[in-house]
């Protein structure tokens, strides 16, 4: 058992470093975006600030911190303050549940988790923030007391509830096959055999597509469409406000593809990991194996971002009524129909007891 | 190892909110402090295409998006039950599957209702 002191320092450390990883994950994604999107069109994408442009996204914060910050003078001046900084900080607090890598034991025998904390309610967590962010574009679009901004919110938000109702549904087949709401637990349970993605196909593409109309990315980033909306619920936005609520999206992107690869795909476990880490040497709960895993599972989640670049580039804007079309009228009868399999496949064996 | 339920375990979450508020809270006061503030009457107005803007923005819109917002509330609450069910679905065995199913079929039958009542009919 730690000391309180120790403790607390090391979830401080582990804390800060969680949150560190994804704000500098999402200004990368910023940059990766960019230079993705050049390459599918044929481009050169940033390339003036540093070698290849990589000092692009510290050259964007600066700029974002130097704006002029305009509050126009109908706003709700607190409400419109308070909007994007829910929306960054619930992006923020959803990464606290994602296990990064095996636990490291150190000389004197303790276990450090790589995972701000592991909670048994994990999914529950997760579902409580994100919903809490709907709150933080809803008051920003209606703060702003500008038309398109007020028609933005609400398209975001009755998207982003919508395609909740199917993202919780899709993850219940999951979690009955598991046992389980702690990630940790569902990461764990993949160590040997097959990933999750091979029992729940359908599930995976359930939650991918919620997860893309979630962070509001294309096909599904209506509430910021241009061509109707100007820019949406941001559109009375400015300096390092916008930059929360941009941020935002890239930082949702990054933990919704860290959950996706760790639910779905694993995380830090890989195929033969076990015959690999015999080979190589690698005893159980070194720091080398830690950071192995971590650098497995990141490379899965930088796979995911890219996923969700390609499709943004790809594929043309859903209309509104599409949209809804899908995430109602499809998604919710096909998660439930995915519910039903599962239970029967998993359960076969008891009903027919119970009629035999 | 396995995941517990005891106040040490969501004291991290304070530490985390912690430093994700400190985060928000500074950069939003230096963000403030370090930009120009050159404010005329203009560039405070709301945009609206380079018009002048008219009126109030909180009009009335569509009672779709309110309708939505009604259903989610309904069928949100329904999926919160399913989550115990889920995570205990192997010791429930055959019982627990058919009351879930019957509950299911009895969310269906909202569905479908709503549904033939063109509560989700965008196009009109």
């Amino acid at each position: 058992m730690l000391l309180v002191s120790t403790f607390i320092i090391y979830k401080s450390i582990v804390c800060v470093a969680a949150f560190a990883v994804a704000l500098g994950v999402a200004a990368y994604s910023t940059w990766i975006e960019r230079k993705f999107s050049a390459v599918l069109q044929d481009r050169k994408g940033p390339n003036r600030a540093g070698p290849f442009g990589l000092l692009q996204p510290l050259a964007d914060g600066v700029k974002m911190f130097m704006k002029e910050e305009i509050i126009p003078n109908v706003s709700n001046k607190f409400l419109f303050i308070l909007g994007p900084s829910l929306a960054m900080l619930t992006a923020c607090m959803t990464g606290a549940i994602i296990p990064w890598g095996k636990d490291f034991v150190a000389a004197d025998g303790t276990a450090y988790a790589l995972q701000v904390t592991d909670i048994n309610i994990g999914f529950l967590y997760l579902f409580g923030v994100v919903s809490i962010g709907v709150y933080g574009i809803m008051i920003g679009g209606w703060a702003s007391n500008n038309k398109y901004s007020l028609l933005g919110a609400i398209r975001a938000s009755s998207q982003m509830i919508s395609y909740e109702i199917a993202m919780g549904l899709s993850i219940i087949a999951l979690i009955m096959t598991t046992g389980s709401l702690s990630f940790r637990e569902i990461l764990n349970q993949q160590d040997a055999g097959l990933c999750n993605f091979c029992y729940q196909p359908l599930g995976f593409l359930i939650f991918f597509i919620c997860a893309l109309a979630e962070t509001n990315r294309a096909p599904f980033d209506l509430p910021e469409c241009e061509t109707e909306l100007v820019g949406g619920y941001h559109t009375e936005y400015s300096s390092m406000k916008l930059g929360f609520y941009l941020f935002a999206e890239y930082i949702n992107m990054f933990v919704s593809s860290a959950v996706l690869a760790g639910v779905y795909f694993g995380g830090y476990n890989f195929p033969f990991a076990k015959e690999f880490y015999e080979t190589c040497g690698i005893a159980e709960g070194s720091a080398l194996m830690s950071l192995i895993g971590f650098l497995v599972y990141f490379m899965k989640v930088i796979g995911f971002i890219l996923l969700f670049m390609w499709i943004r580039w790809t594929l043309p804007r859903f209309r509104y009524d599409q949209l809804m079309d899908l995430g109602w009228k499809k998604l919710i009868p096909l998660s439930i129909l995915n519910i039903v399999v599962t239970g029967i496949v998993m359960g076969w064996k008891d009903i027919v007891a119970l009629f035999n | 190892m396995n995941a517990s339920n005891t106040p040490f375990d969501y004291f991290p979450l304070i530490l985390m909110f912690i430093v994700a508020a400190g985060f928000v809270v500074f950069t939003m006061v230096v963000t403030h402090w370090l930009g120009p503030k050159r404010k005329t009457k203009i560039k405070l107005d709301t945009f609206e295409c380079g018009i002048e803007s008219k009126g109030n923005a909180r009009v009335p819109f569509s009672i779709k998006y309110f309708l939505v917002a009604i259903l989610f509330v309904l069928f949100d609450v329904e999926v919160i039950f399913m989550y115990p069910w889920a995570v205990n679905f192997k010791e429930l065995g055959a019982l627990g599957i058919i009351e879930m199913f019957s509950f299911i079929a009895l969310l269906l039958v909202g569905f479908y209702y709503i549904i033939a009542k063109k509560a989700l009919t965008w196009e009109d």
